[in-house]
């Protein structure tokens, strides 16, 4: 008889969500009180509350040794299956056999405390993922030369810079030793010179035979590491099998479930006269399929829906702007730019920005709208949505830029040489 | 490549239905985070070490001197031979205990909510290792009134092996009502509100800045079900070395303790599975 290291049988979780609250879960009793002091027959909270379904019969084993990449887009589901396969939560109905020890990266430095020296936060934070006192003390010297800051081992936490807090608190993470390892997107902090090397202490416990359920929204780093991708969507599973045709479905969703970003017409905390308004976002590959990622080098459509008051105008003025993860402009694409001024659109509609070879590097950047009407702004989006790049082939040499200092921009260039006569 | 074995660690994840086990099982295995935590808090808390120590020791010394002066001096109430602040020391020592843990033990979900929502680890630990390390605290306090005890002359008797027992029942009353409190505070952050108002009122029902005797006789069945009054009453017999111990008090403290914390760690087990989701 053989047993799978996890084995997963039509399980869903459901939260309720009061809209009354705006989501939030908990309550004052204050609250709680008043409302029952106004409706004390009627079940108070509970009945207007939502059901959003995170999981939805989910249902696949993974073999021991198995690394299994777990995509999908946000709010998909995937952190959700993580936290419950890690008991951080319950499960609604269905269950999981988990036959081994698990160990669940779901955030670096949980339970960090500033105050402490690194030394007393290297227990903390082992005691907190599941080690026993004597495993620390065992692995404790190993753990302080990953990190690198072993000379301010002594230091309170609060001393370090945030580059140094993050490799400690990695360094002791990396050194949990689960027979199931539960990793969510944690690669995706420090700079990327401490990403690389995350990445590498991965793939060595990739390789070590163990069983590992790994998050990410790196195609990359998943195409690396994994032999097996399994996509949900909307809390299901939509596609398990072979990495390299799961994450090819993942970034070509057919057209009907591609993503309209139709929050963006729900968003409160825009700027302008609204004279013109954003209300979706979506992105266009080659023959007008909608893709949930660029590609370095190749082409892509950003298409904006929007709706107009009927008032007359001079010009309307569309603007994108793109952004990385510190808010610094990268690139910006605008109708006054290339001379393409709306001087009429009509009331509702589509634009659609076309650039024929994308320029910026694999990464997660972020996208900002603007609208200006008749030279006033009519309409600010800020991070209306996130652009996720995959490394392409742009200098169609194969290469690209890796290091950390190299920039995010990708431009056309050639070398030539020249003889200086004397 | 699959397993022939069934692993130690081989657990299945469901809905845990009605009232769950305790598991004792789980807590054991994280004996350690159990000390850690509490280490972490006491480390903390001493850090600033000269402000730390000096709270420590000067809050029950002001505390158990206003009650001297109010109860002893203005309203001359009886302190059973002893000079009245000794007196209301020996009822302030454990109940700072009390009141402390409850403070730190109640918040202590709200304040780790970090951890979790990012890790799995028995929730219990949080609200017991925070009640724990306020022992090192007591510990200072008893120091404290033993030098006054050299200053006012007064003997110290063996009455004093009795102290770790009483600590012992102080404590599990206190992480008893820490459960109820601290899982309720998850569900209703303005819990945490109430806490010190509740605190102040079971103060003054319990013979803190007072004497039991005091108490008018047809109350004393009722008065007595506080399970505070058998441990203070018990620290005083072990701290001032008179009387008899108090059996009939004591008794129930530890009944009702045990009655606290045992449907307090059931309550805390039944709601703790949505913790992570509210939090």
């Amino acid at each position: 008889m053989a047993y799978p290291a996890i084995s997963i049988q039509e399980m869903s979780k459901v939260y309720r969500i009061d809209p009354a609250t705006g989501g939030a879960a908990s309550r004052t009793l204050q609250e709680d009180l008043v409302d029952f002091a106004r409706r004390p027959l009627r079940r108070s909270a509970s009945s207007r509350k939502q059901e959003i379904w995170a999981l939805r019969d989910v249902s696949f084993d993974v073999q021991e040794g198995e690394v299994i990449g777990l995509i999908g887009r946000n709010g998909a589901g995937k952190s959700t299956l993580l936290k419950v396969l890690s008991r951080i939560t319950e499960p609604t109905s269905g269950y999981a056999d988990i036959n081994g020890r698990v160990g669940a990266l779901l955030e670096v430095g949980t339970g960090f405390h500033t105050e402490l020296t690194g030394r007393e936060n290297i227990y903390l934070s082992g005691a907190i993922l599941g080690m026993r006192r004597s495993e620390i003390e065992r692995k404790f010297d190993q753990i302080v030369e990953f990190s690198g800051v072993s000379q301010y081992i002594e230091t309170p936490v609060k001393r370090y810079s945030s580059g140094m807090a993050v490799r400690l608190a990695f360094a002791v993470a990396a050194h949990l030793d689960p027979e199931i390892l539960l990793v969510d997107e944690v690669l995706a902090v420090g700079d990327a010179s401490f990403q690389k090397k995350s990445l590498g202490k991965m793939s060595e416990v990739a390789e070590s035979g163990r069983t590992v359920i790994f998050v990410s929204h790196n195609m990359g780093a998943i195409k690396n590491l994994c032999t097996r991708a399994i996509l949900l969507d909307g809390g299901e599973v939509l596609a398990d099998g072979d990495v390299n045709s799961v994450v090819q479905q993942y970034l070509v969703s057919s057209s009907e479930n591609g993503e309209w970003h139709t929050e963006i017409a729900e968003r409160t905390d825009r700027q302008g006269s609204g004279k013109l308004r954003f209300t979706g976002f979506q992105l266009l590959g080659l023959q007008e399929s909608v893709v949930d990622a660029a590609v370095a080098g190749e082409s892509i459509d950003f298409a904006l829906s929007y709706r107009r008051s009927s008032d007359t105008f001079q010009s309307a003025r569309i603007m994108i702007w793109l952004r990385d993860a510190f808010t610094k402009g990268l690139l910006r694409f605008g109708t006054d730019l290339t001379g393409q001024d709306f001087e009429s659109l009509p009331q509702e509609g589509r634009i659609i920005c076309h650039v024929p070879r994308f320029s910026l590097r694999s990464g997660r950047y972020y996208i900002d709208l603007g609208a200006d009407v008749d030279g006033v702004k009519a309409d600010r989006v800020i991070r209306a949505v996130t652009l996720d790049v995959m490394g392409g082939d742009y200098y169609g040499s194969g290469k690209i830029p890796t290091h950390p200092n190299d920039g995010d921009v990708l431009c056309d260039h050639e070398w030539t040489v020249e003889i200086i006569e004397e | 490549m699959t397993k022939n074995t069934i692993s130690p660690h081989y657990h299945r994840i469901q809905r845990s239905s009605g009232w769950s086990a305790l598991n004792i099982l789980d807590l054991w295995k994280y004996r350690d985070l159990f000390f850690i935590l509490a280490m972490r808090d006491v480390k903390l808390r001493y850090r600033q070490t000269a402000l730390g120590v000096t709270w420590v020791i000067l809050q029950p010394i002001l505390t158990s001197g206003i009650f001297a002066v109010i109860f002893g001096l203005l309203a001359e109430l009886p302190s059973d031979d002893s000079p009245y602040l000794l007196f209301a020391f020996a009822g302030t020592l454990p109940w700072t205990l009390f009141a402390q843990s409850l403070q730190r033990a109640g918040g202590s979900l709200v304040s780790g909510r970090e951890m979790i929502s990012k890790v799995y680890f028995p929730r219990l630990i949080l609200p017991i290792s925070s009640s724990f390390s306020v022992v090192v605290d007591f510990l200072v306090g008893l120091a404290s009134i033993s030098v006054l005890f050299l200053i006012y002359k007064e003997p110290l008797t063996w009455n004093l092996l009795a102290i770790p027992g009483l600590v012992l029942v102080n404590l599990l009353i206190a992480v008893g009502v820490s459960f109820w409190i601290s899982a309720f505070s998850v569900h209703y952050r303005d819990f945490i509100y109430a806490l010190p108002f509740l605190v102040q009122a079971w103060m003054y029902a319990s013979p803190v800045a007072y004497a039991t005797s005091i108490v008018p006789e047809k109350w004393v069945a009722l008065y007595s079900l506080n399970p505070m009054v058998g441990v203070i009453e018990g620290f005083r017999w072990s701290l001032l070395g008179q009387g008899e111990f108090p059996w009939i008090s004591f008794g129930i403290s530890i009944a009702m303790g045990l009655v606290i914390f045992l449907f307090g760690a059931l309550v805390f087990r039944r709601i703790e599975r949505g913790f992570a989701d509210v939090i």
